[in-house]
């Protein structure tokens, strides 16, 4: 008929598409948002403290070879303190990168995706890691002694 | 300010010229799908804002240049739009402070969608305004008479009554242009005022609004907002109180 009804009529409803699609209450990314701070400042400690011990005391970097690392793995102490800076950075960096994906995929698809993808990796890094600490073996059989710690014996 | 007596001064009352470029995004969804860029180039004086430079161009120019504007004295928020990249109100920002020697853009402002030339849809931004209860919420008997409040009581929430729903901070928020689904800083600065005001008993009902995954927890503390807001507004600080409260109310 005219030009205005005709331009409207190409317009759909303007309401329907921008309505938020579901109520998602909850306290669930209020805790993630407590943990991020939280798990960064003991990440901290852990962090700059695995730095310290391994890059600085003594010989410093230089002395980083397999006896070293199956040294410090031989004590609990150490033990817990990699598995605690494995799982906590696994789990801040997880829910890091699962908050970036929330902000920049614009698709449902694409971000069920790169989540499912990063839900992965976690699992298996976390996995392998864990299966690590404590199944490590600090004098494998065979091996030239010169490479072992002092305390392997065989 | 006041004009001083330096030699040699142009004509009383008379303020220097200059011409200016205007680069407006346009479109006219009856013509194009697609969104397009065009020059105009005014004559503007010391004292005209991008506001005057959009009135010439419409009044003498281009009458089919489309945009919003009431007031035009920064009071009713009808024009908040992207100037060389930042949200301002067009009413608000003189030509001379965003480098008029270079062409100054001019495009709607984002994550709304676009209407024509420089008016967006507001509809979306508005719907997230209505979830958060802007209005006083009270139980029991209606007061014969005025809801007392102290000075110190009003302070509290001052800096978020000054709102105008201009839509800058929300639409200069990248986790807003993503999705649309945010609720955007402007549903927060508007249930902050409601939330720390003493008369108002919602305060717990609009917490529990805001503590969605599209809530106050999608803020990445961007300062964004707070630099967009033409009413000098501390939204990123009103934001991390109300997340503050929510904090306190769960643990
Ligand atoms: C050194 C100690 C660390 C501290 C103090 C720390 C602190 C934080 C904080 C507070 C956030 C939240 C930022 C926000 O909500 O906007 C964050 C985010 C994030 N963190 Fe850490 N973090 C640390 C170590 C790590 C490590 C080791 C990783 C990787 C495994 C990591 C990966 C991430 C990622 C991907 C994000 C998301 C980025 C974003 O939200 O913009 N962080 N970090
Ligand atoms: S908080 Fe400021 S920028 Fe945001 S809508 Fe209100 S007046 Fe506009
Ligand atoms: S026209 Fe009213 S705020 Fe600019």
């Amino acid at each position: 008929m005219t030009h205005g009804t005709a331009a409207v009529a190409k317009v759909d409803s303007p309401r329907s598409p921008y309505a938020r699609r579901k109520t998602t209450r909850g306290n669930y990314e209020l805790y993630s948002w407590v943990f991020m701070r939280a798990s960064g400042v003991v990440l901290l400690v852990l962090i700059f403290g695995h730095l310290f011990v391994n890059l600085m005391v003594g010989e410093g970097v230089h002395a980083i070879d397999f006896g070293f690392v199956a040294g410090k793995w031989a004590s609990p102490m150490w033990q817990v303190w990699d598995l605690l800076m494995l799982w906590l950075a696994m789990i801040h960096g997880t829910n890091g990168v699962r908050t970036i994906i929330n902000d920049y995929a614009t698709r449902d698809v694409t971000r069920g995706v790169l989540k499912g993808l990063l839900y992965l990796a976690f699992a298996v890094v976390v996995v392998l890691g864990t299966l690590v600490i404590f199944t490590f073996d600090a004098c494998p059989p065979g091996s030239p002694a010169e490479l072992l710690p002092s305390f392997c014996t065989a | 300010m006041t004009a001083t007596l330096e030699a040699p001064a142009p004509a009383a009352g008379e303020i220097p010229s200059f011409t200016v470029t205007l680069r407006v995004r346009r479109f006219n969804p009856e013509v194009s799908d697609e969104a397009t860029w065009q020059d105009f180039t005014v004559e503007a004086h010391g004292t005209d804002r991008i506001l005057d430079a959009l009135h010439k161009i419409k009044w003498d120019e281009d009458g089919s240049l489309t945009f919003r504007r009431s007031c035009a004295h920064g009071v009713c928020g009808s024009d908040a739009m992207r100037i060389n990249g930042r949200n301002r109100l067009a009413c608000k920002t003189l030509l001379k402070d965003v480098n008029p020697d270079k062409p100054i853009t001019v495009e709607p402002i984002k994550g709304l969608p676009v209407v024509k030339d420089l008016v967006v849809d507001m509809e979306p931004f508005f719907a997230s305004y209505r979830e958060i209860m802007p209005f006083l919420i009270t139980t029991g008997n209606e007061p014969s008479k005025e809801r007392y409040q102290s000075p110190e009581d009003r302070a509290r929430f001052d800096d978020t009554t000054k709102c105008i729903l201009c839509a800058a901070c929300t639409s200069s928020c990248p986790v807003f242009w993503t999705d649309g689904q945010y609720f955007g800083p402007a549903a927060i600065v508007n249930a902050h005022r409601f939330i720390f005001d003493s008369r108002d008993e919602g305060g717990s009902q609009r917490l529990e609004i805001l503590n969605d995954k599209e809530g106050v927890w999608r803020c990445r503390t961007t300062f964004n907002c707070t630099e967009a807001c033409p009413r000098g507004i501390e939204v990123t600080k009103a934001i991390q109180e109300v997340k503050r409260a929510m904090i306190t109310r769960a643990f």
